[in-house]
């Protein structure tokens, strides 16, 4: 019968065009792989940005072979300009916070495994879901558009606060494009989220309540909230900004402004106003980028520890309370900003207050170990890993989130390391726990586990060589975004230090060669891979590898388990699926 | 695997925390007795965040290991979980973390919440782009208003004083390095000429932007003789890599005299 209907399914699916299938595709799994390879690509470009960055930083004036014909504008003679270096951080941090790490967890795993997860047959709005992908390319295009048209990219960084940004000539037409890529990118994220929640509420199949849901569909669907609620304000700050450039109006830019001996035509705008507005959104965004990464690791860890996940509940209502909590921090970028002292002391406290439910998550995959039965698979010491940086990186945040400490440290490198561990490696991580996790799933062979784990190996320790010094040079003062540190006597003595941390970012950023190789070499030759090769339990192993395009078919997959029900005493295996018939006691 | 992962873990902790008892980067001398009580919140952030990194890392190094397949027939323990746990480290998070929080709330407080000691130093501070000025009132302790039609950088009015109409600006000093007496309370009202910038003086452990468009007080007290190094800490163009100054703190004696050096400058 399930044969059947997926054969009728097949050549239905066979009829449509290549264009049809496989570009303009309304299949959430051919969206969700192309966003995975969206991210992919942005990530590889945001990694040779910032080894461009590090060889600048550390060697200034070096000629870098072929850049200066990549690049004549910005780096002649293969030089980097200080101005470029600001370029080249710009586009690094918009790249890396919207398009890998905002994309890939969310955007990639959640579009190809969620419907599966739930036993859908697609997502909710799936022309809506194609229309979010291609304004999500057309985002990354402007974005990197400056690099080879008009006079280079933006030099405001990822922030873009005004008045630089909005008066920016310097880097005019390039701080335009800048905003229509984030104003194109939050109008995806919202149609995506919108449907996110759609496909939640209304596509799950029978049996399956919302307390049985996997822990990544919690978050998932958590994450949507946030994106919709989140992206809203950040599209109208863009709008606003977009306007003070180019609009004449004085949204964030105060009259009586003097650039370059002129007096700019400006009267009353507020940079502060900007700030709020982006913060409102850039702090729910950290949430954006690390609660689904949290829904993958939980799932990684509960089924490689063959044990189910310690205390279910406790880590749905701790998704909850960091999404909630998430919007009430977020001045905490904002202490030393010429915001109320007195808003300042709240929002520490807040800020504090959101490092307890990232606690009890910590702890609860910590308890899902103990006792376990570890496979060590490649997916597996990526997610243990992670909880590693998570707990390194989360620490740095408790010095951050006291206004007088961050009075010292607030722009200087401690900031940079916090953020780069807490947000950037452990959301990698997590997204290399999904692809060495899903990649079966997705493509239908394994990847090689020697290759990954040499991947991991070096990734790990060349994460901690790379942020671990820079905390130091953070606690010796220096601040962030300096394109030379030359100008200051108290910055020579970290001249060495700072080398290692290159030197170290450039191992790194080499062993992910291995990932590469790794993924490319087994997606045409991997060893196939078979239905439900961890023996996990949730919906999406019940399928072929890879689904068919049509999912289930016409089977509607009745869920009688929960997502972990892993050795479960009396059971004829260690695993139950969760549309398994099997009757077994199950309960504390 | 589980044991080369517990020992890399392992090491990582070690290695990290020697580096941090070691320290050998760290903080500059502090020079405000506010700049000391920060360093002392920070030792007892670092300490209680400390003992929670060693405890974490080497719990899951230890939990990486003990729980390892050994390939034996044992199956995984079935714990779905347990309240009593959950509320416990759930309420000795909300503790610590927000004890921290509540210890760092008196000085914050005493910086922040209260202002300037009376007959403490007014200063303006100024950033543009790439420079920082400092303006003294003078005698008469009045600082001349800023015109902005006058602002010309090359005839060296760099904050647009009218000098001739203005009688408070007349004897307004502006130098391009800051000098304080030691001992001495100061005001600093923070002022930018074009976009965002941020006074950043490590030794008073102290940062705060400067806005345009806004007029943001701060106050110190310098205990100890010195030059420190004056840094812009928020992103202001091209040239914020080199946006530096120079505060010196001087005994009174000295400090008379340099204000006296720089009026005859002027």
């Amino acid at each position: 019968m399930a044969e059947t209907s997926a054969a009728v399914a097949h050549t239905s699916a066979a009829r449509k065009s290549f264009i049809r299938r496989y570009v303009f595709s309304t299949d959430h799994k051919v969206i969700g792989i192309q966003y995975y390879f969206l991210a992919l690509f942005s990530v590889l470009v945001g990694v040779v940005l910032s080894v461009l960055m590090r060889i600048h930083l550390v060697w200034p004036g070096t000629e870098i072979p072929l850049l200066g014909k990549i690049l004549p504008q910005g780096a002649p003679g293969g030089v980097i300009s200080p101005e470029y270096y600001l370029s080249l951080l710009t586009i690094h941090g918009t790249l890396m916070v919207f398009f890998v790490l905002t994309v890939a967890g969310q955007s990639g795993f959640g579009n190809f495994i969620l419907p599966l997860q739930i036993g859908a047959e697609d997502m909710a709005f799936p022309r809506l879901n194609m229309l979010s992908f291609w304004l999500t390319f057309a985002g990354l295009i402007a974005l990197l558009a400056p690099f080879f048209v008009g006079d280079g990219p933006p030099i405001s960084g990822w922030t873009a606060y005004p008045p630089l940004s909005a008066i920016g000539k310097a880097a005019g037409a390039g701080q335009d494009l800048w905003v229509v890529s984030i104003a194109l990118f939050c109008v995806a994220s919202m149609l995506g989220a919108l449907n996110f929640i759609t496909t939640v509420l209304d596509l799950r199949t029978r049996g399956l309540s919302l307390m049985r849901l996997p822990l990544t569909v919690w978050a998932w669907f958590i994450t949507a909230v946030l994106a919709l609620l989140s992206f809203a304000v950040l599209l109208a700050a863009g709008v606003l900004l977009l306007l003070d450039r180019v609009g004449g109006t004085s949204f964030f830019v105060p009259g009586g402004l003097i650039v370059g001996g002129q007096i700019l035509d400006f009267h009353g705008g507020s940079p502060l106003l900007w700030q709020h507005l982006f913060w409102f959104f850039g702090h729910p965004e950290v949430y954006i980028v690390i609660l689904p990464v949290m829904g993958i690791i939980s799932h990684v860890v509960a089924t490689f520890s063959r044990k189910p996940i310690f205390g279910y509940r406790p880590m749905v209502y701790a998704l909850l309370a960091i999404g909630f909590l998430g919007f009430c921090v977020w001045g905490h970028h904002m202490f030393v900003s010429g915001m109320s002292p007195y808003s300042g002391f709240a929002f520490g406290v807040l800020t504090m207050a959101i490092a307890v439910p990232s606690s009890i998550k910590t702890f609860n995959w910590l308890g899902t170990l103990w006792g376990g039965k570890l496979r060590f698979t490649t997916a597996m010491l990526f997610a243990l890993a992670f909880v590693s940086v998570f707990v390194t990186g989360g620490l740095s945040g408790i010095f951050l989130g006291q206004p007088p400490l961050d009075a010292y440290l607030h722009d200087t490198y401690f900031v940079v390391a916090h953020f780069h561990m807490i947000m950037g490696v452990a959301a990698i991580f997590g997204i290399f726990v999904g692809t060495y996790f899903w990649f079966p799933k997705m493509f239908g062979r394994m990847l090689n586990p020697t290759l990954g784990a040499i991947h991991f190996w070096l990734t790990f320790l060349g994460v901690y060589a790379i942020f671990i010094p820079m905390h130091f040079v953070g606690l010796a003062g220096t601040p962030r975004r300096y394109a030379f540190f030359s100008a200051f006597d108290f910055m020579a003595p970290l001249a060495g230090l700072e080398r290692f941390i290159s030197i170290a970012a450039f191992v790194t950023a080499a062993a992910q060669l291995f990932f590469l190789a790794n993924l490319f070499w087994s997606l045409f030759w991997g060893p196939r891979a078979s239905e439900n090769p961890w023996q996990a339990t949730s919906l999406e192993w019940t399928l072929p590898s890879p689904p068919p395009p049509d999912n289930f078919g016409a089977r509607h997959p009745v869920v009688r388990h929960g997502p972990y029900e892993l050795s479960v005493p009396g059971a004829a295996k260690d695993y139950i699926m969760q549309d398994s018939t099997e009757e077994v006691r199950v309960g504390s | 695997m589980a044991l080369a992962l517990a020992l890399v873990v392992t090491i990582i902790t070690v290695v990290s925390l020697v580096l941090f008892a070691w320290h050998p980067w760290w903080f500059p001398i502090s020079i405000a007795a506010e700049a000391r009580a920060v360093d002392h919140q920070f030792a007892i952030t670092f300490l209680i965040t400390g003992v929670i990194f060693v405890l974490a890392q080497l719990g899951l190094a230890f939990l990486i290991w003990r729980n390892r397949d050994r390939g034996d027939a044992r199956p995984a323990a079935y714990i779905l979980g347990n309240s009593k746990l959950e509320a416990s480290w759930t309420l000795l998070a909300a503790v610590i973390f927000l004890g921290l929080s509540f210890m760092g709330y008196r000085l914050w407080a005493t910086t922040q919440f209260t202002g300037a000691a009376p007959g403490a130093l007014k200063i303006e501070v100024w950033g543009e782009q790439y420079a920082w000025h400092f303006h003294y009132p003078g005698p008469d302790g009045r600082f001349g208003a800023t015109r902005v039609e006058l602002i010309d950088d090359t005839s060296g009015n760099e904050l647009g004083l009218d000098r001739k109409n203005d009688p408070d600006a007349k004897d307004d000093i502006v130098t391009d390095e800051l000098a304080v007496p030691v001992n001495h309370p100061v005001e600093l009202i923070l002022r930018s000429k074009d976009v965002t910038h941020s006074l950043f003086i490590r030794e008073l452990r102290f940062k705060q932007d400067l806005v345009p468009g806004m007029e943001i007080p701060v106050h110190f007290t310098a205990t100890r003789l010195g030059d420190y190094e004056i840094a812009c800490a928020e992103l202001c163009g091209m040239g914020h890599f080199g946006m530096r100054s120079v505060l010196h703190v001087m005994t009174e004696e000295d400090y008379q005299k340099w204000l006296t050096a720089q009026t005859t400058g002027q």
